[in-house]
């Protein structure tokens, strides 16, 4: 059955039951495993890595899967897509994968097909300035995809953009994404604002965009789009509460210092936006990981609380991120995530050698903060302290 | 291995679906390419089309062109200025450092209630191509292996009916169609219904759709069949997933093994997570082989630079978290049952070191990104549970706890948030589940325990003249 050109396809407005179809569900999985796949399913052995982006899993059938993968846009066009595509089809049976962290994999059965492969991908640039269309690499220990959310594409609610930062940075750590020269993978995330689609929480290194200023009130629109007591309600610290304007329509106050900007109140009431070009700004978060290997997993925590949002190149975030990267990198240990290390050198020792600021907005003071806290002697010594100690007139 | 979908599958050629010729899908050259200029100036988004990275900005602007061609020659029903608005909308965005998509609007098809988020611009009479920008979400095959007549389909409609733009993938998972008018939506669910053969998304308080690792596909570590559990749930909460009747939204992912590759513990109110509970199976030829310096450690995972020769003490033994491991007689021993199941010394030694044989799922409830009150992990509540389809054990766990928190939640309350509320004792007594000391990291430090009546001898009710008959006032 052929796809319908008819404008409305094979909708009938006056009859729309007709030979309608629902609740089918996602295409069932095994159709589109390549051979290899379904001859060896749940018999794989062990697997090893070859070179970066290229890996091998060897059955106890025998029968070996070599993975080819690449990074890949997340945001892409249907052209694209044909591409990649065309090379399936000449390279790979016709069979192509995405992982979670949106790297597109090829998975042939032998390893001159993987020469080919790679020698094919190689040729895929893009005829306007002439970026890779299928960069190999994003394995083992080093940085693969980062995983990101809309921003200006198509979020209502961002706070900065989150494909051209992406680019900009993956331009930038392009080396570690093409190598496996780190002390463990490192896992970069962004998210546009903090409702963090994709849930960035977790991540070794993660760019958050996030607002600074209070909503601004529409006050002419809100009592007729909003819900009143649904916005009121919406608030976690109680900063919004009800009032009336000069010409007596109901809309809602703030009391801005306690505003922490999450935008909550915005999800409940288009007439509360928070987006403001000035103030809004990017978060870096960094020590998170999900996976439970020799420690459990933990929450990035807040190392840089603002980058400007200086679209395109984001040159400050680019930078910043490079300067925690290769400060990790020179000094943790092997198999060490970021956090792992931060733990084992403790954090006044991680913000010393990242070269970071330590500013009053990196201790938390919302709930449960004093968990937080240090309730020990033991510390070590940075420069950071020697200040409290001067500013105390703990020495000459 | 079992392989039963749910109703019969189609199979299709894309010859089968398709809607445009070799001709119309070859309709530029690259010289074309080269000299395509879109119709606003986009000085900062062409920053973006120079270094190694894929540039997104490269293949919009070169899918721009092809679509201004079909556009003229009347074959497609969606503006053929669609990416060249878009573009110039985002330019503006970066100019302006703020977003010019208008919040809300509620557009969907016909008896769902999610699947569809509507989007507006609010500059549609600058960009008429994007006035209207709605999001199709369409439900990726459970672990993300696709074969070409599919991708080719859908590549097809989506041109046709859409502007062409998508994300593969978005972060839930769902494969996202970016952008097209509200009367299409309608006719694009049909074709993708019955022609294609696949299904929307979840969005909204909804079921979100579930998602997998790559589980026995291409993975040793897999400890349960990811992509059956994930595809058996997911048709067995099919009007869970399109009609939204929950308090937020709800989400499942499935982790074969305790590495987390689809990180449900950080994403999803029910994270699926591999384990086993026998010992793990050791090749101490391998072991030897290892320590020789015939198998490169972590798979050649570290291969890019000299670490060293391997030391099974420094890189294994000493790295085990409970120090359960020791060599014995040049025998690696492991202590199991005080092993927590880090898979460290598996992902080290693949080769020497597999998981057990015995091996299900953990049930771990209530993760969330920080909107409200902050990000939470999922809690380990059900540390052990055998999975095998129909997985009946399982929906019964899941049918107790949507009928609860339906009850129970909040508006806008994510499941970790209505467990956090009321205790996670309370959780595990609507669960029918005994607390048990793995469901903590440590006791509570204070005794405020909330006692109930029945728990007190004499109960709640007291006497004041009783007491006052010991007590003087």
């Amino acid at each position: 059955m052929a796809l319908s050109k008819d404008r409305l396809g094979r909708f009938n407005p006056d009859k729309h039951m007709e030979g309608r179809v629902t609740d089918i569900g996602p295409r069932h999985y095994w159709q589109f495993f390549p051979p290899v796949i379904q001859n060896n399913y749940g018999k794989w052995a062990y697997h090893e890595i070859l070179e970066p982006g290229v890996l091998v899993h060897v059955s106890e059938t025998g029968d070996k899967a070599f993975t080819v993968r690449c990074g890949g846009m997340r945001f892409m066009t249907v052209d694209f897509v044909r591409e990649l595509c065309d090379i399936a089809d000449r390279f790979s049976d016709g069979y192509v994968r995405f992982t979670t962290r949106n790297n597109i994999e090829f998975i042939v059965d032998s390893l001159e097909k993987v020469e080919a492969l790679k020698a094919e991908l190689a040729k895929h640039t893009f005829a306007i300035g002439g970026s890779l269309k299928f960069p190999v690499g994003g394995t083992g220990a080093g940085v693969t995809n980062i995983v990101h959310t809309q921003g200006f594409i198509h979020c209502h609610t961002a706070a900065v953009d989150a494909s051209s930062m992406v680019k900009a940075l993956m331009d930038g750590l392009f080396e570690h994404f093409t190598s496996m020269d780190l002390p463990a993978q490192v896992r970069v995330s962004m998210a546009c604002c903090l409702n963090m689609c994709g849930a960035v929480h977790c991540s070794d290194i993660a760019l958050l965009g996030y607002h600074r200023k209070p909503p601004a009130i529409d006050h002419e629109v809100l009592h007729k789009i909003c819900e009143i007591p649904l916005a009121i309600a919406s608030c976690p610290t109680a900063a919004i509460s009800p009032a009336k304007t000069e010409d007596g329509l109901k809309t809602v106050k703030l009391k801005v210092e306690r505003c922490m900007f999450c935008g909550n109140c915005y999800t409940m009431c288009p007439a509360l936006p928070l987006a403001d070009g000035q103030g809004d700004c990017v978060v870096m978060m960094a020590g998170g990981k999900v996976s439970n290997r020799i420690s459990m997993p933990t929450f990035s925590k807040v190392v840089i609380p603002y980058l400007p949002n200086n679209h395109p190149l984001f040159p400050e975030v680019v930078e910043a991120t490079k300067q925690v990267l290769n400060a990790y990198a020179a000094d943790a240990r092997k198999y060490e995530r970021i956090g792992d290390w931060a733990q084992r050198i403790g954090w006044e020792k991680f913000f010393e050698k990242c070269n970071l600021p330590f500013t009053e907005h990196l201790i938390d003071d919302y709930r449960l903060a004093y968990d937080t806290y240090r309730t020990s002697t033991q510390f070590k010594y940075t420069e950071a302290a020697w200040a409290v100690t001067r500013a105390a007139e703990g020495e000459e | 291995m079992a392989f039963e979908p749910k109703r019969p599958q189609k199979t299709y050629t894309y010859d089968d679906v398709r809607l445009f010729t070799d001709e119309e899908l070859k309709n530029y050259t690259a010289e074309e390419e080269k000299n395509f200029k879109i119709k606003h100036d986009i000085p900062l988004l062409e920053k973006l089309e120079s270094g190694p990275w894929p540039s997104f900005v490269a293949d919009a602007k070169r899918y721009a062109l092809r679509r201004r061609k079909l556009g003229e020659e009347g074959k497609l029903l969606i503006s053929p200025d669609v990416v060249e608005d878009l573009l110039g909308q985002v330019e503006l965005s970066f100019v302006h450092g703020e977003t010019h998509w208008k919040h809300g609007g509620i557009v969907g098809v016909i008896g769902y209630g999610g699947g569809v988020i509507g989007r507006y611009s609010d500059l549609a009479a600058k960009y008429p191509g994007v006035a209207h920008f709605h999001t199709v979400r369409v439900a990726q095959v459970p672990s993300k292996f696709y074969n070409t007549a599919f991708l080719r389909g859908l590549a097809d409609l989506w041109e046709y009916r859409g502007s062409g733009m998508l994300n593969l993938h978005g972060s839930t998972g769902d494969i996202i169609l970016l952008g097209t008018f509200t009367e299409q939506l309608e006719p694009l669910f049909q074709e993708l219904t019955q022609v294609l053969d696949v299904d929307l998304g979840g969005s909204g308080s909804n079921l979100r759709t579930p998602e997998c690792c790559l589980g026995k596909a291409r993975c040793q570590y897999a400890l349960y069949d990811t992509q059956e559990m994930c595809y058996e749930m997911t048709m067995h909460y099919q009007d869970e997933l399109h009609r939204p009747a929950f308090p937020y939204k709800f989400k499942f992912k499935f982790d074969g093994c305790p590495n987390g590759c689809v990180a449900s513990i950080a994403r999803a109110d029910l994270s699926f997570i591999g384990t086993w509970c026998d010992d793990i199976r050791i090749d101490q030829d391998a072991v030897q082989g290892y320590i020789n310096g015939e198998f490169p450690p972590g798979g050649g995972s570290h291969s890019g630079k000299d670490w060293g020769k391997f030391d099974i003490y420094a890189e294994v033994i000493d790295r085990c978290p409970t120090g359960c491991m020791s060599l014995e007689g040049g025998e690696l021993v492991i202590d199991n049952p005080n092993c927590t199941r880090c898979m460290h010394c598996i992902n080290t030694m693949p080769r020497a070191l597999r998981p057990g044989v015995e091996t299900g799922v953990s049930l771990l409830f209530g993760a969330k990104a920080p909107i409200l009150e902050g990000a939470q992990m999922s809690v380990l509540v059900i540390p052990f549970m055998k999975a095998e389809p129909p997985y009946d054990n399982v929906k019964e766990m899941i049918n107790k706890m949507f009928e609860w928190w339906m009850d129970e939640g909040k508006n806008r309350e994510r499941l970790g948030e209505t467990i956090q509320r009321v205790g996670l004792q309370r959780f595990c007594d609507i669960m029918g589940l005994p607390p048990a000391p793995q469901m903590v990291k440590e006791p509570r430090t204070n005794p405020y325990i909330f006692w109930k009546e029945e728990d007190v001898p004499g109960g709640f009710e007291r006497d004041i003249n009783d007491y006052r008959s010991r007590h003087a006032r």
